[in-house]
């Protein structure tokens, strides 16, 4: 689009014709205030605060829907602009509750700010106010209708952002309210992108309402530990607790993207079943012990096992760092002299990294012009990944195609929709050769319905299009990516997850951060220790107990699903618990094992270590310690590692396997049980 | 059905069926001269058809005057798109009834002019977009459209000419708002009657994001005269700019209220002395609003004015919808700003700021000045709250709440300060309230 030349406040401003006003204002750094504007919604023109003068306009303009055009002179800081700013203010505050003091976005709120800036010291109004009792629209979504100033954010972002449109306006007039969808209370996705997107208090979410005030607490940015989408959540801590999850600043690859999960489901964290204390079996069950005693008791079982040539087991987890995964599968295979290490594989990411092909990023799903899903439900199971593709189809006009074996929210926007059987997938795929490849670029995203053979056969699809083609294979829980790349899994002659399961002859399994025995059952009587936060099936089968810190209590890198690495930020600490790196290292120690050769246990270090030796991995550090994303170069595709099937896990946009079960929130939202929701 | 005795000042170019035996039928309809305009113009072509309707310098009889050859001309003909006419008949204005009459009595004229225009722009669809309150009005046209198609007047290939077009009647309910024409494209989608962001005008991307022609009952109905007798014709009754005749509502205090057809220009004293017999009572006129409620009140001294959009324009009032509401000196000023304050307040569909908290505001403010709440701060503040909305709502309600009650406080000011610190209303007893 050609570049047009425009005046604001004496100021030459050049933006592409049909750039709105508000827009090419603020890139020139002239602020033009807005309650209803919201870049990337439908426009609104409600709010009426951004109102210039427009030379030979008769009256005032919205610089919210008015494209820039060549000669234009703009003025925003007349005193008749200054008074119209001041007046929209004095109007929205009338029938306003004025309760600051006890809004939870008081401190932060755009109302405040504006009328800091731009409003009366006083009011005129002497009339009585119109009152509307609180309502509880779910768990999660509180709304407040008198601090409510009718922007209709949370109307767009839920329609238009999540696809779910589960808010409107009913009545009219002042009388007019934001209204959930089922009458008095909401069935939606639950994540919350209505409340943090509202500029005022009107929206206020169960987990926050009332506790706490902004500048009270530190806000830490880290990494969502539920699904592999790698959302970067800021969590607001106070005494060493969660009180909320967002990401108001944008930063991270998701922008202000946030689910119910990485809003609210950090819970977890302080559930009172937490295991604070290690536990060693005894006759009459579990007893607490410390931990210098719990590490000997490890320590000294595995040293034994080692030096009589026994047979180690080792299940490494989809939520630990790569310097975690990295640092066991070391110790394990040098410390423990065992190649029988695995995590639980949800997706088949060995495959495609063999492949050889791109892979997309997080924001490929936005930019590219046609994207196909196959044999996933996406929006119930990558969220984010969703939003990116959605946020595309409405921005860029994506086109969408869908291959899948029931109704799935992305049908809505698909240009053309593949209904398969079980196993029918690649055919499907097949169905729509002829509409891919008339694509300028594509980028496939597969489930656990595409591994194996077929993942070579869908790569194969898609070089034979004779496009650009990028993929990604979709995998659960934060680090997924990260324990395949990291190296948990067996090279030739060790055994798989289930092998080891299914062994009977182990001498010791080595559980971190997993819970293989709700899928599997366990043969023989093992030694078995377990690292994690609750006491979960596997844990109570365990004869060491070791509780470790959530995601949430460390620092760190993982990977998400597109392969990009982010870093983990210690929001916090629960007292009793250690780091799965620490406990590793603490055990390597006690058992006397090579020290020097594993290295210091501390995450920067064996960053350091991956960098130089994982192909892909050798990242700017500097750009991760500042919170950026980097994603991972090519990888060796990992020759020696053992394939196995994979299987996702299945969760829904309201589980989050066994960590979603400690998740209060994520139980209390009623669209959780039963009948999968769908919007 | 007529609601008023004739006046022999009217000149009767579209109430010219009114009171003939069964003038709603079709029968009727044709036996006087009906659907001949549309077998005209299919003659003429859309071309001459869009240049008579211009010279003819009708204007828009839903409020804003627009000519409407222009806004027919600024539909594009040629668009791949299908093409829509609609009709607004939410007839939301209060002092305005001109509509219904229209409807009642000669519904086939407004189909002839629907069919016109839809010949006009290409346009095979055409909505009559009824205000809910008019259900018998609904039926009557639902009966027209029925016996229009029996007897081939719509539907396929009607008269012979090739020209399809399928007419649908399609109840509003209960908002002024609707009756604002983007508002009224939303409704009539089936979504919630706020207006649309303009530009884009209906005539580019309306009704389902086509082209539509949308334009009041009158301004249809008076398309058939139009054709049949010539733009020149219709032009020559009104003065310049303001072609032909248009249905004057009169309404308040005057011995013969009523809904007559005078040629625009006509003189409003005129009107209420000679067509509307005077002030009731012998009373002396205090004021006059001209054109609905949304129109700045005249004082009985202004009311000496030719009755055409640019002659009310430039006395700072509008000729608006045709609603002509005649007051005596018995009439409280502050009163009558505050019900029409009350009726705003009530259709503010609360889309923007302004308009949703500033008619609510100007609503209990006028209330307790009527009441002798008041002290002298509120006068102005009335008037400058007004001023706060005028020119920054994000459709013309809000304006339409504005600017009568700026000129109620400009011109009657010593009226607002007679109700001041708890004085009784001059005027009556007993207080309304809000
Ligand atoms: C709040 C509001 C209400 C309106 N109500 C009506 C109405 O009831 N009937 C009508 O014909 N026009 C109404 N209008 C005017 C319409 O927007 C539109 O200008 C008109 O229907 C166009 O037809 P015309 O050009 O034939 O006048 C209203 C406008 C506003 C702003
Ligand atoms: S609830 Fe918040 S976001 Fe929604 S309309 Fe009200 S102020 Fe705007
Ligand atoms: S989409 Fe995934 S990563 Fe993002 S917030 Fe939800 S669970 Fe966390
Ligand atoms: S001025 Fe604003 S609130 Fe009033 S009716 Fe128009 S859009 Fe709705
Ligand atoms: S930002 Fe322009 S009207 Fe709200």
């Amino acid at each position: 689009m050609a570049n047009v030349k425009l005046t604001i406040d004496g100021k030459t401003v050049e933006a592409p014709a049909n750039t709105l006003l508000i827009e090419a204002a603020r890139r020139a750094g002239i602020e033009i205030p807005a309650f209803c504007y919201y870049e990337g919604l439908a426009l609104q023109a409600a709010c009426r605060m951004c109102l210039v003068e427009v030379e030979k306009a008769p009256k005032l303009m919205t610089a919210c829907t008015l494209p820039v055009a060549e000669g234009m002179v703009v003025r925003t800081n007349t005193p008749q602009v200054a008074q119209a700013r001041k007046s929209m203010l004095e109007f929205v505050l009338t029938n306003h509750p004025l309760d600051c003091p006890v809004c939870d976005k008081g401190g932060e709120c755009e109302l405040q700010d504006m009328v800091f800036r731009y409003g009366a010291g006083e009011s005129r109004f002497l009339e009585v106010k119109q009152h509307v009792d609180e309502r509880e629209w779910s768990p999660v979504v509180f709304y407040d209708r008198p601090r409510c100033i009718l922007c209709f954010r949370c109307v767009r972002i839920c329609a238009e952002g999540m696809g779910v449109a589960a808010l409107g306006v009913v009545n009219r007039g002042a009388s007019s309210e934001i209204a959930p969808n089922r009458g008095d209370h909401l069935e939606c996705d639950e994540c919350g992108m209505c409340i943090d997107i509202c500029p005022v208090g009107a929206l206020t979410s169960g987990t926050y309402r009332y506790r706490t005030r902004p500048w009270e607490m530190q806000h830490v940015g880290t990494i969502c530990t539920h699904c592999a989408d790698g959302c970067k959540t800021t969590l607001g801590i106070r005494n060493n607790r969660i009180h909320r999850g967002n990401n108001r600043d944008r930063s991270g690859v998701n922008g202000e993207f946030l689910c119910i999960k990485g809003r609210y489901a950090g819970d977890f964290a302080h559930h009172e079943e937490r295991l604070l204390t290690p536990l060693v079996r005894s006759q009459d069950g579990f007893k607490p012990v410390s931990w210098a005693e719990a590490i000997k008791t490890v320590a000294g079982r595995f040293a034994e096992i080692r030096q009589r040539g026994g047979k180690f087991g080792v299940i490494g987890s989809n939520h630990t760092t790569n310097e975690e995964n990295y640092y066991l599968q070391k110790l394990a295979r040098t410390g423990l002299g065992t190649n029988n290490i695995d995590h639980h594989r949800t997706g088949d990411v060995l495959s495609l990294l063999r492949a050889r092909v791109p892979l997309a990023t997080t924001a490929d799903l936005y930019h590219s012009k046609a994207v196909l899903i196959v044999g996933v439900d996406l929006a119930q199971q990558h969220s984010f990944l969703a939003y990116q593709i959605r946020a595309n189809w409405r921005h860029h006009q994506a086109r969408v195609y869908t291959v899948r074996r029931g109704p799935v929210r992305e049908d809505k926007i698909a240009a053309r929709i593949v209904s398969v059987e079980p196993g029918g997938e690649l055919a499907g795929v097949e169905t729509l050769r002829d509409d891919l490849a008339k694509e300028p670029e594509l980028v496939i995203l597969f489930g656990d319905a595409i591994q194996g053979e077929a993942v070579a056969r869908l790569t194969e699809f898609g070089s034979s299009l004779g496009i650009p083609v990028k993929y990604v294979c979709l995998v659960d829980y934060s680090n997924s990516r990260g324990a395949v790349e990291m190296g948990v899994l067996p090279a030739e002659g060790g055994m798989t997850l289930p092998e080891m399961m299914a062994a009977g002859d182990l001498d010791a399994l080595w559980v971190v951060g997993a819970n293989p025995l709700r899928r599997h059952a366990l043969a023989g009587k093992p030694f078995l220790v377990v690292q994690d936060l609750f006491l979960t099936e596997t844990a109570q089968a365990a004869d060491v107990v070791l509780p470790a810190a959530s995601a949430y209590e460390k620092s760190g890198t993982v990977t998400n699903v597109c392969g990009e690495v982010q870093r983990l930020q210690k929001a916090f600490e629960t007292p009793g618990t250690k780091t799965d790196l620490e406990i590793f290292g603490l055990i390597a120690r006690e058992m006397g094992l090579d020290l020097k050769q594993l290295g210091p246990w501390t995450p920067s270090a064996v960053f350091a270590e991956i960098a130089r030796t994982v192909p892909g991995y050798d990242l700017p550090v500097e750009v991760l310690e500042a919170g950026g994303a980097v994603q991972a170069g090519p990888s060796d595709g990992l020759p020696d590692a053992v394939w196995a099937p994979v299987q996702s896990a299945g969760d829904t946009l309201f589980t989050s396997g066994t960590l979603g079960r400690y998740s209060k929130m994520l139980n209390a939202v009623r669209e959780a049980p039963g009948e999968l929701y769908r919007a | 059905m007529l609601y008023n005795e004739p006046s022999p000042l009217e000149v009767k170019v579209l109430t010219r069926r009114f009171g003939l035996p069964n003038s709603q039928s079709l029968d009727t309809y044709l036996a006087s001269d009906g659907y001949k305009a549309f077998r005209k113009a299919v003659e003429m072509g859309p071309e001459k058809v869009l240049e008579e309707l211009k010279v003819s310098n009708l204007r828009g009889r839903g409020g804003a005057g627009f000519p409407t050859g222009m806004k027919w001309g600024f539909v594009p003909r040629n668009s791949p798109k299908p093409k829509y006419v609609v009709v607004n008949a939410d007839e939301g204005e209060p002092g305005t009834c001109k509509d219904r009459l229209l409807m009642e009595n000669d519904p086939h004229q407004l189909l002839e002019g629907m069919l016109i225009a839809g010949f006009v722009v290409d346009a095979h669809v055409g909505y009559i977009y009824v205000r809910g309150e008019y259900r018998y009005v609904i039926e009557i046209l639902d009966r027209a459209i029925a016996e229009a198609y029996e007897r081939g007047y719509l539907g396929k290939n009607i008269l012979g000419t090739g020209f399809d077009f399928d007419v649908y009647t399609h109840t509003g309910a209960g908002s002024y708002e609707c009756g604002e024409e983007s508002a009224l494209l939303e409704s009539l989608e089936g979504k919630r009657g706020v207006p649309r962001i303009r530009p884009p005008f209906p005539a580019v991307a309306g009704l389902y994001q086509c082209p539509t022609v949308l334009n009041n009952v009158e301004s249809f109905s008076a398309v058939p005269a139009i054709i049949r007798d010539g733009g020149a014709a219709f032009a020559a009754l009104g003065t310049p700019k303001n072609g032909g005749t248009r249905l004057f509502c009169i309404s308040g205090h005057v011995n013969k209220p009523g809904v007559y057809e005078l040629p625009m220009g006509f003189n409003l004293l005129r009107m209420i002395n000679e067509v509307a017999g005077g002030v009731r009572g012998g009373k002396k006129l205090k004021a006059v609003i001209p054109g609905g409620s949304s129109c700045p009140v005249l004082k009985a001294e202004e009311c000496d004015i030719s009755m055409d959009f640019d002659s009310l324009a430039k006395a700072k009032s509008m000729l608006g919808s045709g609603g002509v509401i005649v007051m005596d000196e018995d009439t409280c000023m502050v009163k009558a700003a505050l019900r029409i304050m009350r009726f705003y307040q009530h259709e503010s569909c609360g889309w923007c700021i302004p308009c949703r908290e500033g008619t609510l505001w100007l609503r209990k403010l006028l209330a307790r000045v009527h009441e002798g709440g008041g002290t002298q701060s509120d006068v102005p503040l009335i008037g400058e709250l007004a001023k706060n909305m005028l020119g920054r709502t994000f459709c013309p309600l809000g304006d339409a709440a504005a600017m009568p009650t700026i000129a109620f406080v400009e011109k009657f000011r010593e009226e607002f300060e007679a109700h001041l610190n708890g004085a009784p209303c001059p005027f009556e007893s007993k207080p309304v309230s809000a």
